[in-house]
């Protein structure tokens, strides 16, 4: 515990880490199937099914990353845990009530009779929306420093509209590569639609987040640090052009490319969090509780820091599985 | 005057009862299915598989009535009960993580394979999916069954400024009512199993399903409740003896004992009245308590006067809740040792076997199909009101751990929650007599549905 130096400060960091990235394997991995969720009402009752399929198998694993993410903030960060969730109280109700239809509505929808489909189609779109827009809203309030007023909840709002777009979008990429024909090209033209969200949504988090606070504005706008990040905004510019040209190309004649949106899209993904880290670091709850005093006690870290490691692999390794076992054009699922 | 506290109290005893509702069928149901599909590769009958496939589709649902529940549960401790991870997450949080790390992602992945991957991989790959999955959520009941008895029997950790630090995770693990809860759990979803397996089937039998997998999935349940019940039974008698050991507060309430003394009677019904400190009704086997408890007809059996401060405050749990809790518990237990013992009885004396059960055993089955479920939540009822004040026995009290939410706000999430309980509980009852239907008629009732997949089918 003390071959790293002293485990009060490395401990945290890791868990910082550990946590971070699995927010964002779970917003990469269920962003596209609650996005899938997001176009389900612009797509004909066949299409549905087609749609399901792509993400039937995956769904269950994608939200385990949730409940990962929810408990190392849990178990690793247990003040900041009290204080982030008590202050969204409402819209974490809002989102487990949109998860919960959402994730039954897989399995109602298939196993109902005929005449409650439609009902369920439906709770299965609203649960995807619902909960897309409450995390769009808790993303808004926690940049804003889970402070409550007009403008705060205005700027969650934005954030809410953007990430559900942005999960639409990513949904759309996913369809594209799972689905061919008819369905990918609406996939095609739901992407288009939706590019010019996501260009808004990443200038709005970026262009707001420094003028929360000054430290953050110092950390960016300073020589040499502006000059060394300056990869990660043209990184993301040159992946939003990615995105606009392969949209337009696509659907291509062998379906060769149709995995390049899906992988730019996580691309961003990945560059928005990284950006988004490096603004709040050392913070967790931002601007009054960092990671090192909200930390569960360094022995406590310690053991489930040996689990992770020996575990992690093996999750990885099984996941990587399920997706090969499920590769390939979604066709309809059959338990038999 | 209705409070945060006692709407917070209610609201995490809402979601709990229904979450666990579903890991309680998909624990021992997972372990079921892969006993069908053992059954069939040995045997190469096609009833076990026509069980297989009706019986995994009840699992896939009830999955996700545990997932998506399940998860409201990790948010809460936050939401509602920030006081319980400050004080206790040194040791909670890990037990908790390992249950993520070890239990729900191995669950996760191969639920795919389970459910749809039958004609994508190899059959063995497709038998140890059902294993890892049935094993993920045994091992869940693990680590959960660890964190909650440590909450009832804490030990192996020390008080440093308030905050739990743990000593021996050994013991903190395998704390002193952890193998008995566990035992108890594991038989209680092997009965709430038992029983629906029992339950749907006999409904399928009296509206007319002859297949061979109807006749086969009843006697598979029929036979595990006969085996289990009698298990069950004396499981639960340690768990209680275990309990008078370390919370006799808890068993006091149970027996509604008021005053500690010998020669205890056995109380069957009573109105216990927590003002007047004493029993109304009682209807007593004289000496039953001390007998059961103390095995002598002189055994002290503690009283629940004992449990009070000096200023009057009851430090004993709230005693009708219990008292009933128990008494519906056990009642239940009664009831399905007599109907399965009953059942397989009367079938044995049939050349038939369980195919000539009398129309009255199949409808009693049927009313029974939920029985297990009854039984656990008043289970659970007597064991975690019974810790109350407490939230972790003698270290952190209810009261401490409450996240200061305003009532109302409490009270909307309230609602929500039970209303969308309430229809999904009914929405799942339903469907699965429906699947029962549909099975029995074959597809007659979804012709719609069966002519899409002809058309897919031939569009491929």
């Amino acid at each position: 515990m003390h071959m790293f130096g002293d485990p009060a400060t490395w401990l945290p960091v890791t868990f910082a880490g550990l946590m971070g990235l699995s927010i964002l394997i779970y917003v990469v991995l269920d962003g596209f199937d609650l996005g899938v969720g997001v176009l389900f009402p612009m797509a004909d009752a066949k299409e549905k099914d087609r749609m399901i399929a792509s993400i039937g198998p995956f769904w269950d694993a994608n939200e385990t990353w949730l409940v990962m993410a929810i408990g190392l903030l849990l178990v690793a960060f247990p003040a900041a845990h009290g204080t982030i969730l008590t202050a969204l109280y409402l819209p974490v109700a809002i989102m487990l009530i949109g998860l919960i239809l959402r994730g039954v509505a897989f399995e109602f929808r298939a196993k109902a009779p005929a005449p409650r489909k439609e009902l369920w189609n439906r709770l299965f779109f609203a649960g995807s929306l619902v909960t897309a827009l409450a995390q769009g809203f808790m993303l808004g309030l926690y940049i804003m420093g889970l402070e409550f007023t007009l403008l705060t909840i205005a700027f969650g709002i934005l954030t809410a509209l953007c990430l559900t777009v942005g999960f639409g979008f990513i949904g759309a990429t996913w369809l594209i590569i799972k689905t061919d024909g008819q369905l990918q090209q609406k996939a095609v033209g739901w992407a288009r639609q939706g590019l010019v969200g996501i260009i808004v949504g990443l200038a709005a988090v970026s262009l707001a987040t420094p003028f929360v606070s000054q430290r953050i504005l110092d950390k960016w706008f300073s020589v040499p640090e502006f000059l060394i990040l300056a990869p990660l905004p043209l990184m993301s510019i040159l992946f939003v052009v990615v995105l606009w040209i392969s949209l337009r190309h696509l659907p291509d004649t062998h379906d060769r490319w149709s995995w390049v949106p899906f992988a730019a899209t996580s691309a961003l993904f990945v560059l928005a969090f990284a950006g988004l880290a490096y603004s709040f670091y050392p913070y967790v709850v931002p601007e009054k509780l960092t990671i090192y005093e909200a930390a569960s006690a360094p022995e406590s870290l310690f053991i489930i820091l040996l689990g992770t490691l020996f575990v992690l692999p093996i999750i990885i390794g099984y996941s990587a599985l399920s997706y090969t076992v499920f590769r390939g054009k979604a066709t309809e699922l059959r338990y038999d | 005057m209705i409070d945060t506290l006692l709407l917070s109290r209610i609201q995490f005893g809402a979601n709990i009862s229904f979450h666990i509702l579903f890991p309680t069928i998909t624990i021992a149901l997972g372990w079921v299915l892969l006993f069908f599909k053992l059954r069939f590769s040995a045997t190469g009958e096609e009833r076990w598989m026509e069980a297989y496939r009706f019986w995994v589709k009840v699992f896939a649902l009830s999955f996700a009535m545990g997932v998506v529940s399940g998860i409201t549960m990790s948010f809460q401790f936050g939401t509602n009960w920030p006081g319980f991870m400050g004080t206790v997450g040194n040791i909670a949080g890990p037990l908790l993580a390992y249950e993520i790390l070890t239990a729900f992602f191995l669950e996760a992945a191969f639920i795919g394979i389970m459910l749809f991957g039958f004609s994508r991989v190899p059959g063995w790959l497709h038998t140890l999916a059902t294993v890892l999955v049935a094993f993920g959520t045994t091992l869940s009941a693990f680590w959960i069954l660890a964190l909650n008895s440590w909450m009832h029997t804490p030990v192996g950790f020390e008080m440093r400024d308030g905050v739990a630090h743990a000593t021996d995770w050994l013991a903190i693990v395998f704390n002193p009512s952890m193998p008995y809860r566990l035992s108890h759990m594991l038989l209680a979803s092997g009965l709430t199993v038992a029983f629906l397996l029992a339950g749907v089937s006999a409904y399928r039998r009296l509206i007319g399903d002859e297949q061979p997998a109807t006749l086969v999935t009843l006697k598979t349940g029929l036979v595990l409740a006969a085996l289990l019940i009698p298990v069950q039974i004396f499981a639960g008698d340690l768990h209680g003896l275990n309990t008078l050991q370390h919370q006799p507060q808890k068993i006091a309430a149970m027996e509604g004992n008021w005053q500690t003394g010998p020669n205890k009677p056995l109380v069957l019904f009573a109105l216990p009245d927590s003002e007047a400190r004493e029993n109304h009704y009682e209807l007593a086997i004289p000496n039953g308590a001390s007998l059961i408890l103390k095995h002598s007809f002189d055994g002290v059996v503690p009283g629940l006067d004992d449990y009070v401060a000096d200023d009057g405050t009851p430090l004993h749990p709230p005693v009708s809740a219990v008292f009933w809790s128990f008494r519906i518990m056990v009642g239940t237990g009664l009831a399905m040792l007599a109907i399965s013992w009953a059942s397989l009885g009367f079938a044995w004396h049939r050349r038939r076997g369980v195919a000539g059960l009398h129309k009255l055993l199949l409808i009693g089955l049927v009313a029974m199909t939920f029985s297990g479920w009854l039984a656990t939540l008043a289970g659970w009822y007597t064991t975690e009101i019974g810790r109350q004040p407490w939230l972790v026995q003698g270290v952190l009290m209810t009261r401490d751990a409450i996240a200061d939410v305003p009532a109302p706000m409490v009270l909307a999430t309230l609602l929500t929650y039970l209303a969308t309980y309430a229809a999904l509980l009914l929405a799942y009852v339903g469907v699965l007599f429906y699947l029962a239907r549909k099975a029995t008629e074959g597809d007659r009732l979804m012709p719609e549905v069966s002519t899409s997949i002809t058309q897919l089918k031939t569009a491929e």
